[in-house]
């Protein structure tokens, strides 16, 4: 159990303190990667509570893709830091508000749990044979069908609005049509043309 | 066999073994583990190194040329060659990149490539680590590999470099929808996310593989495997016509290195995916033609081991050089239609059709309803 605590403060610190150079790198590139870090502890934080499929679905979703593409968009924009900057006394009051938000309501759960005692006991241990994917599906599929379902169709909702969104014809947008490509022949792009020779001048 | 050994190293040997049992079961456990990735990582590279020699040789005869056959017995040894010279040249830092990430960008890109065969099993014994998403570990840990290319184009500071690491990234990012999808398929046929129980799944010879009846995921598995490792048809990552070398631009010495071994690591990697997913695996695939049993010298055909699966994964790794020496290059364009509007349509609706297929149960998905 002392093993596990001691794994469990180094990789809390290391996410810790990786989330805190995610708001206080400079380069966003760096953020970036940083966060990537983030999601790695967090993922081996439930790894240790011994939720596998979670961990892994982070690791897959978050780290493979969903921040794949922000590093894809980052790196394009040519971000301005002096910009940001002056950004942030402005935005400072409504950061400062949420955050303290967020740490009330942290402590009131961490305050809530420790008054019914579950603080002390650590990670419940699953029995043996148990398939954390097996029981989440049985739930997922069964009770929580319709919200399940409910989610599934607002996210390809989302999906199909942002693709109308950009998909707009402007002029002067240059398409491939490959059906127009395969179906050319010669005779449409070479003329043969017959003439007489001519004579020099 | 003790009777060809002299007493001394029958001695020797028990002794080793009475001192290793009177360990504690958590050191017995990790020594073995140790030993079984030292084991598993060395092969891994051998084959890498064997690959590139495996390439040349085939490229070779498939343009009539005789390839690499000076060093050593008919150019054996020019792996070892190749590998000494990368390690004594010189390793470049461009003035104005980014040096950490620099640095950090082939060892991202090699980490996942080796971490990946922890859940891979090599036959009905061999596997470092048995668990039960190992299907969801594969998965993650291949979409984490994008990011080597994806920093090191980023670092470099060159145009060319982030011209190949932006191309590399969609493409990888569309080709992993399509893999996912195919793999959907496969769970749904053996049940499990287990890479062995997936194996087991397709005992009992050839015709229980999920070749047959998963024969378009198969084909999109592969294509889009092919296209995930960066390699020919779809190297336009590197695409050394237009933009030199792509990614890898200004990696020289141990760092190209590096990368050349992520990228060969992948390539074995995923033939052997593909042979544990559609080809059974360490499964012989004669298994259960008692016919074979007969006769002592054909018995061991039905016999499943590590070699099949050796067999299987080397022929995928012929295929790979088999695509590169055969096909020109696929326009940027082009590939992504493919991605999008071909692979993903093509797994969707065979997941529909093994569904259904499963739930009527007809002809051969009768018995993949699990």
């Amino acid at each position: 159990m002392l093993f596990h605590s001691i794994l469990f403060y180094v990789f809390a610190a290391v996410m810790f303190s990786a989330a805190l150079g995610v708001v206080f790198s400079r380069n966003p590139v760096h953020s970036v990667m940083l966060l990537v870090l983030t999601f790695f502890q967090a993922a081996v934080l439930w790894l240790m509570a011994e939720a596998e499929f979670l961990a892994i679905v982070l690791v897959l979703v978050y780290v493979g893709a969903v921040m794949v593409l922000f590093l894809f968009v980052v790196m394009m924009l040519d971000v301005d830091v002096e910009a940001a900057k002056r950004g942030v006394s402005r935005y400072a009051p409504l950061g400062v508000g949420l955050a303290l938000l967020m740490v009330i309501e942290l402590i009131q759960v961490i305050w809530l749990r420790s008054r019914e005692g579950d603080v002390a006991s650590g990670f419940a241990a699953t029995p043996e044979g148990y398939s954390n994917t097996e029981a989440l599906g049985a739930v997922l599929y069964t009770e929580h069908v319709y919200a399940f379902e409910i989610a599934a169709v607002i996210l390809l909702l989302a999906i199909v609005a942002a693709i109308t969104l950009t998909m707009r014809k402007r002029p002067g947008l240059k398409v491939q049509d490959i059906s127009a490509q395969v179906a050319v022949r010669a005779k449409d792009r070479v003329r043969v043309v017959k003439m007489d020779a001519e004579k020099k001048q | 066999m003790a009777r060809f050994m002299p007493d001394w190293l029958i001695n020797f040997a028990t002794w080793c073994a009475e001192i290793f049992y009177s360990w504690p079961d958590t050191v017995q456990y990790l020594l073995v583990t140790l030993l079984k990735i030292g084991v598993l990582t060395l092969g891994v590279i051998l084959c890498v190194a064997y690959s590139t020699y495996f390439e040349r040789k085939v490229i070779g005869s498939m343009q009539a040329r005789v390839g690499p056959n000076r060093v050593g017995w008919h150019g054996l040894l020019q792996p070892f060659a190749d590998v000494i010279k990368l390690l004594v040249k010189e390793v470049i830092v461009p003035s104005q990149s980014s040096k950490f990430l620099f640095v950090i960008a082939p060892l991202l890109s090699l980490t996942p490539a080796l971490a990946t065969w922890a859940v891979i099993p090599l036959n009905d014994w061999y596997v470092i680590a048995d668990i039960n998403a190992g299907l969801l570990y594969v998965l993650a840990l291949t979409s984490v590999g994008v990011y080597g290319v994806i920093l090191a184009g980023w670092a470099t500071n060159s145009k060319y470099a982030l011209l190949g690491a932006m191309r590399s990234a969609a493409q990888i990012v569309a080709y992993e929808i399509a893999m996912g999808f195919a793999l959907v398929g496969v769970l749904m046929a053996g049940g499990s996310l287990n890479l062995g129980d997936i194996v087991e799944a397709q005992s009992g010879g050839f015709s229980n593989w999920f070749l047959l009846p998963l024969f378009p995921l198969f084909v999109v598995y592969w294509i889009a495997g092919v296209a995930e490792t960066n390699r020919a048809p779809f190297d336009v990552a590197e695409g050394e016509s237009e933009i030199v070398a792509g990614f890898h631009v200004e990696y020289s010495g141990v760092a190209f290195a590096v990368f050349f071994l992520a990228e060969y690591a992948n390539m074995v990697l995923i033939s052997t995916l593909t042979a544990i997913f559609f080809l059974g695996g360490w499964a012989s695939p004669f298994e259960g033609w008692t016919i074979l049993n007969d006769f002592s010298w054909t018995a061991w055909l039905t016999v499943g081991g590590l070699h099949w699966l050796f067999i299987k994964m080397c022929f995928f790794m012929y295929t790979f050089f088999w695509l590169r020496a055969t096909f020109p290059r696929y326009r940027y364009d082009q590939i992504m239609r493919l991605g999008w509007k071909v692979f993903i349509p093509v797994t969707i609706v065979w997941i529909g059709v093994e569904g259904a297929m499963a739930w009527f149960e007809v002809g051969p998905w009768a018995g993949l309803s699990g």
